[in-house]
């Protein structure tokens, strides 16, 4: 069961096809998204089970897990995030190369879920931004997969040099990064 | 088998008035002791050879606001060869307490006396290297103490008229 890969808009003739280059960009890049899993509890359990072969992430182009935040494109944290841990989510974070997103599953990544507690951080939004939020305690895999394929719309959509927008260089300094 | 009576006869022969509050809840013995002694308890029990008390199980911070005195410390001693435990407590009204640190009779109080200072603020006199241990450094104030608020409080989206507080 593999994913229909939608056809671009373009000019199409016979064994041709062309269409501007951001979006054939997009387009692969959509489908090669390498996520890093910052598993903390539950919901990476929740994770695993999306990764494996019931749900299959490897549908959406993103079975290549990288375990290095070097090589990843998208930050998946699931589950609760310290005050402690704070810190090192943010070097992580910075440590991934350009382009970069993150998503956030679950409700204690998303908000600090029913940890109101003087430990642990109200959501990782308040140390790095946060481009999808995917609701559950924990969410069931098809909820992830949700958020997975919102970032995917995200990435196809997305200019191919976001980081020179004044509006990108704007959050980045709002969490005090460059 | 060292019985509990035996226990407390031979601490009461050394140290007399200075061992209070004797109780078994669940057969398990426990007893208080004046903070100035806590130390010298510990370490007869320790190397007492008919004692013998030579494992440190746990040891923690307590807080009883109600309590004359309320801030405290608990230990448990575990005698191996016999399968015998005892609990030993020692309370002051002091809010900074300095406790003996227990790290000369065991290294293992290490850790258990930085986890009663991250959460307590109890300070340890002769401890090597006390520091926060589970919360972050930066964090200010004492978690464990009773009159420490437990939520949050940089949360903007909760107000009192939704969550009744």
């Amino acid at each position: 069961m593999s994913q229909q890969i939608e056809k671009l808009d373009g000019y199409e003739g016979p064994g041709f096809m062309a269409t501007s280059l951001d979006k054939a960009v997009g387009l692969a890049r959509k489908n090669s998204i390498w996520p890093l899993p910052f598993a903390t509890s539950c919901c990476g359990i929740e994770f695993m089970a999306t990764m494996a072969s019931t749900y299959d992430l490897a549908r959406f182009g993103s079975e290549r897990l990288s375990f290095s935040p070097r090589q990843a494109d998208l930050l998946m944290v699931m589950g609760t995030i310290a005050k402690k841990m704070g810190p090192v989510l943010r070097q992580v974070y910075e440590q991934m190369a350009e382009p970069r997103w993150v998503i956030a599953v679950g409700a204690c990544a998303s908000t600090g879920g029913i940890f109101d507690t003087y430990s642990v951080l109200q959501g990782i939004d308040r140390v790095i931004p946060v481009d999808v939020y995917v609701p559950g305690c924990p969410p069931r895999p098809e909820q992830i997969l949700d958020g997975v394929m919102k970032i995917q719309e995200i990435v196809a959509n997305e200019s191919l040099r976001r980081r020179d927008s004044a509006e990108y260089k704007e959050l980045l300094a709002s969490y005090g990064m460059q | 088998m060292i019985s509990n009576e035996n226990i407390i006869a031979a601490l009461s022969a050394k140290f007399g008035e200075a061992i209070r509050a004797v109780e078994t809840p669940y057969n398990f013995l426990t007893f208080t002791v004046d903070p100035e002694e806590i130390a010298n308890v510990l370490q007869f029990l320790k190397e007492d050879p008919a004692l013998n008390f030579h494992f440190l199980t746990t040891a923690c911070g307590m807080h009883f606001p109600d309590h004359a005195e309320p801030f405290g410390m608990m230990y448990q001693l575990h005698n191996m060869p016999e399968n015998t435990r005892v609990r030993v407590k020692c309370f002051t009204a002091d809010p900074s307490p300095i406790f003996p640190s227990m790290t000369r009779f065991w290294p293992a109080a290490n850790w258990m006396e930085r986890e009663a200072y991250d959460f307590f603020g109890y300070r340890f006199d002769g401890h090597p290297d006390l520091r926060r241990i589970l919360n972050m450094d930066s964090l200010v104030g004492w978690p464990l103490r009773k009159e420490f608020p437990l939520e949050d409080p940089f949360r903007r989206d909760k107000d009192d008229k939704m969550f009744g507080r």
